[in-house]
């Protein structure tokens, strides 16, 4: 066996154990320290400096010391995918693994986000900020007026889900409207400020063009959030294989507009079919750590929390969450909307690595890839999610296409029949997935310790 | 029964009628029950007992009638708006998240007075960390009131049958209800266990001051605890009246007990 192939196995082994290492530091407990007589808690500062020394391990191997390095770009580069997937797929976990809803609209919402937070800088560089200024004026804005909607209709009973949906189409048409005169009316201001391609003004490079980067990418995933609440709010009210069928057919409109995005759509600059080509590339290990870590966060707090619960008790049984006083309706569209905005953001953490957005990439026929890694993982099991998108593209592009890339330059193409494979066998194997719904370390839930009872002999 | 009448009326249902398709399920039932009541409905299969609940907490949508809760009526309320209003339900066939464990069927029950929003729980504000610890304080009280603190960790459908019976009523209790409907809560429970199910759900009456309105088919808890009882056949009325007044009624032991007399 070559040298290399047998690197790219321990490559991947490595990273699991990395991943597993985090989430360890990330939740472990440490004693309280007695400072002075007095009793202070150091477990939540550890797991932050644990958090900042698992970034700083990988940070280290990723630098260049004068020619000694120990990841290259390739193997960064699948660290960047691997972290964009594991948002990707844990927004689908939620919305598949714990809330029960089989949807095959998630490769749209990355999509979405992926394209939008590109134009965002691609346009900032170009001497344009009518980019940021409209999307975030629009999704802010949008937020606004259908929280406000909410608020409004929260009283009215029953309400037909057609109507309550045209209202807020609607509010968010307007919102857009609102976002596009604000884009006209304040862009101008900024524009002078931004230099041109070659000659970047003040706000286009260093620290500002960072905040830029980062601004868009939480814009581009609140985006992609408003449209899955829009796109949701009728399509969940259908059972759940016309939901799955719905949500795919989303997909396919998603990739069509993609496609035609310079002919039907007005932005040129995203080229349509030929691809976007020149989105600066920004995204480095830091953000993606950043994002990833986000997210997983931001999932697991809301996993242990009551919402979280109700999650999953629609998962459970339907009826009986409906009769233990929980929405149903709004817990689907809530998981659905936190999956969709976890999706959003790693496109646009995805679009700022790669550098050139073709709508191939959002062809349906891959987005089953996340619902793959999903099941995969194990249905409900974070831990199982993220060790899956890592170990998915760390196999699938890391280890299957070095090893058959030795074989013959056309055997690559084989790894698609290969993973198929390896997949099958873990179904006939582990039906459940890899993890099944066990956590690990910080992803861990809370066991409660019984109550002490008085008479516990007395029980029957 | 007039001796209740200076009591709250709780629940007054009028002219409930309910169609499936072409099918009469329920004709024009009638119930007032009132503050305290320990009511109960039998009635032979398929007679519409199980409708006449679905309706009341929402899950069907009565083709007719109205249904009163503390004066406010419930028709066209969706069924988790019915819930938190104050009536809590168990199921027939026992419907627990079965996958989950025992405390947590119990926490999702208290989702509709948890008090704080997703951002807390995000942020795990000071307001979730004490919210949450009071549901876990509230809910394994529940479990030591049901004689289930041993079970708490348990996944609930690895339980004995009894055991998920008195899940779901300690479930339903979480809801905060000042209604509790059963459905047959005594179904598949050996006579030991059934002694046992009348003494807790005198018990849980008293504590939590509940009215109380069950479905069973067994007739040695219907008659040992239910003050009053209507007996429904083909979703109409036949009789009603105290445990003895049905037990001499013709026409229920025609309908009902008719089979072994």
């Amino acid at each position: 066996m070559d040298i290399s192939v047998l690197l790219s196995l321990v490559k991947i082994i490595l990273v699991i154990a990395y991943l597993f290492g985090l989430f360890w530091v990330m939740g472990v407990k440490v004693r309280p320290l007695t400072i002075k007589g007095k009793k202070v808690n150091i477990s939540l500062l550890v797991n932050l400096l644990g958090t900042i020394a698992a970034f700083g391990i990988i940070q280290l191997t990723l630098t260049d010391f004068g020619g000694f390095q120990i990841l290259n770009d390739f193997d960064s580069g699948l660290l960047y995918q691997a972290c964009t997937m594991t948002m990707v797929a844990l927004g689908l976990n939620l919305i598949y693994g714990f809330n029960g809803q089989f949807s095959l609209g998630q490769w749209g919402f990355y999509g979405i986000g992926a394209y939008a937070a590109a134009d965002v800088t691609y346009r900032w560089l170009n001497s344009d900020a009518s980019g940021l200024v409209v999307l975030g004026v629009g999704v802010i804005l949008a937020g606004v007026i259908i929280w406000a909607i909410g608020k409004f209709t929260s009283n009215l009973r029953r309400m037909p889900v057609l109507s309550s949906f045209t209202l807020y189409l609607l509010g968010s048409l307007v919102a857009g409207y609102v976002a596009i005169l604000a884009g006209r009316w304040i862009s101008p201001l900024i524009n002078p400020f931004l230099g041109t391609n070659l000659a970047p003004g003040p706000l286009a490079q260093g620290i500002w063009l960072q905040v830029v980067f980062f601004l868009a990418v939480i814009f581009a995933g609140i985006f992609a959030a408003e449209v899955s609440f829009l796109f949701g709010l009728p399509v969940l009210s259908l059972g759940s294989d016309y939901f799955g069928i719905a949500t795919l057919g989303f997909t396919i409109v998603i990739y069509t507009l993609m496609v035609n995005s310079d002919t039907i759509l007005p932005f040129p600059e995203m080229r349509g079919g030929r691809g976007m080509i020149g989105i600066p590339k920004l995204t480095n290990w830091f953000w993606a750590f950043l994002f990833m870590i986000l997210v997983i966060i931001i999932m697991r707090n809301i996993m242990r929390s009551s919402h979280g619960r109700s999650i999953v008790s629609v998962r459970e049984d339907e009826t009986a969450a409906r009769s233990m006083g929980i929405d149903v309706a709004g817990t689907k569209l809530m998981s659905f909307v936190i999956g969709s905005l976890f999706a959003g953001l790693a496109g646009g953490v995805y679009a700022h690595y790669i550098g050139f957005l073709s709508p191939g990439a959002f062809d349906f026929l891959i987005g089953f890839n996340p619902m793959i890694i999903v099941v995969f993982g194990g249905l409900g099991s974070m831990t199982g999610t993220v060790t899956a998108s890592f170990g998915w593209i760390f196999f699938l592009e890391g280890l299957l296409r070095d090893a058959l890339g030795k074989i013959s330059p056309q055997a690559p193409s084989w790894r698609y029949v290969l993973y198929p494979l390896t997949l099958l066998l873990l179904m006939l194997i582990r039906p459940e997935g890899l993890l099944g719904k066990l956590e690990w370390g910080f992803l861990k839930l809370p066991v409660i310790p019984l109550r002490k009872v008085k008479n516990e002999g007395e029980q029957a | 029964m007039n001796a209740t009448a200076e009591k709250t009326p709780v629940l007054q249902i009028e002219g409930l009628t309910k169609y499936f398709g072409g099918l009469r399920a329920v004709n024009d039932f009638n119930l007032t029950l009132h503050e305290g009541d320990l009511a109960g409905l039998i009635g032979p299969n398929g007679a519409g007992k199980t409708t006449i609940f679905n309706q009341i907490t929402g899950i069907y949508l009565p083709t007719k009638g109205t249904i009163n809760f503390y004066g406010t009526n419930l028709v066209g309320f969706e069924p988790h708006e019915i819930t938190r209003t104050g009536i809590g339900r168990t199921f027939q066939n026992i419907r627990l998240f079965s996958d989950l464990t025992v405390l947590d069927n119990l926490r999702i029950a208290f989702h509709a007075q948890c008090g704080y929003g997703l951002f807390d729980g995000v942020m795990s504000t000071p307001k979730f960390q004490k919210r949450e610890n009071e549901i876990v304080e509230n809910a394994q009280e529940l479990l030591e009131i049901m004689k289930l603190t041993r079970v708490q960790n348990e996944i609930a459908k690895n339980l004995p049958y009894g055991e998920q019976r008195r899940v779901e009523i300690a479930r339903a209790l979480a809801c905060g209800p000042r209604l509790l409907l059963l459905d047959e809560p005594a179904a598949g429970m050996n006579p030991r266990e059934i002694s046992q199910l009348m003494e807790l759900i005198h018990f849980i009456r008293d504590k939590f001051k509940l009215t109380v309105l069950l479905i069973e088919h067994q007739m040695r808890l219907v008659m040992g605890i239910c003050e009053h009882i209507t007996v429904i056949d083909f979703g109409e009325i036949i009789a009603r009246g105290t445990a003895r007044e049905i037990q001499n009624n013709p026409k229920v032991i025609e309908a009902y007990l008719g089979k072994g007399a």
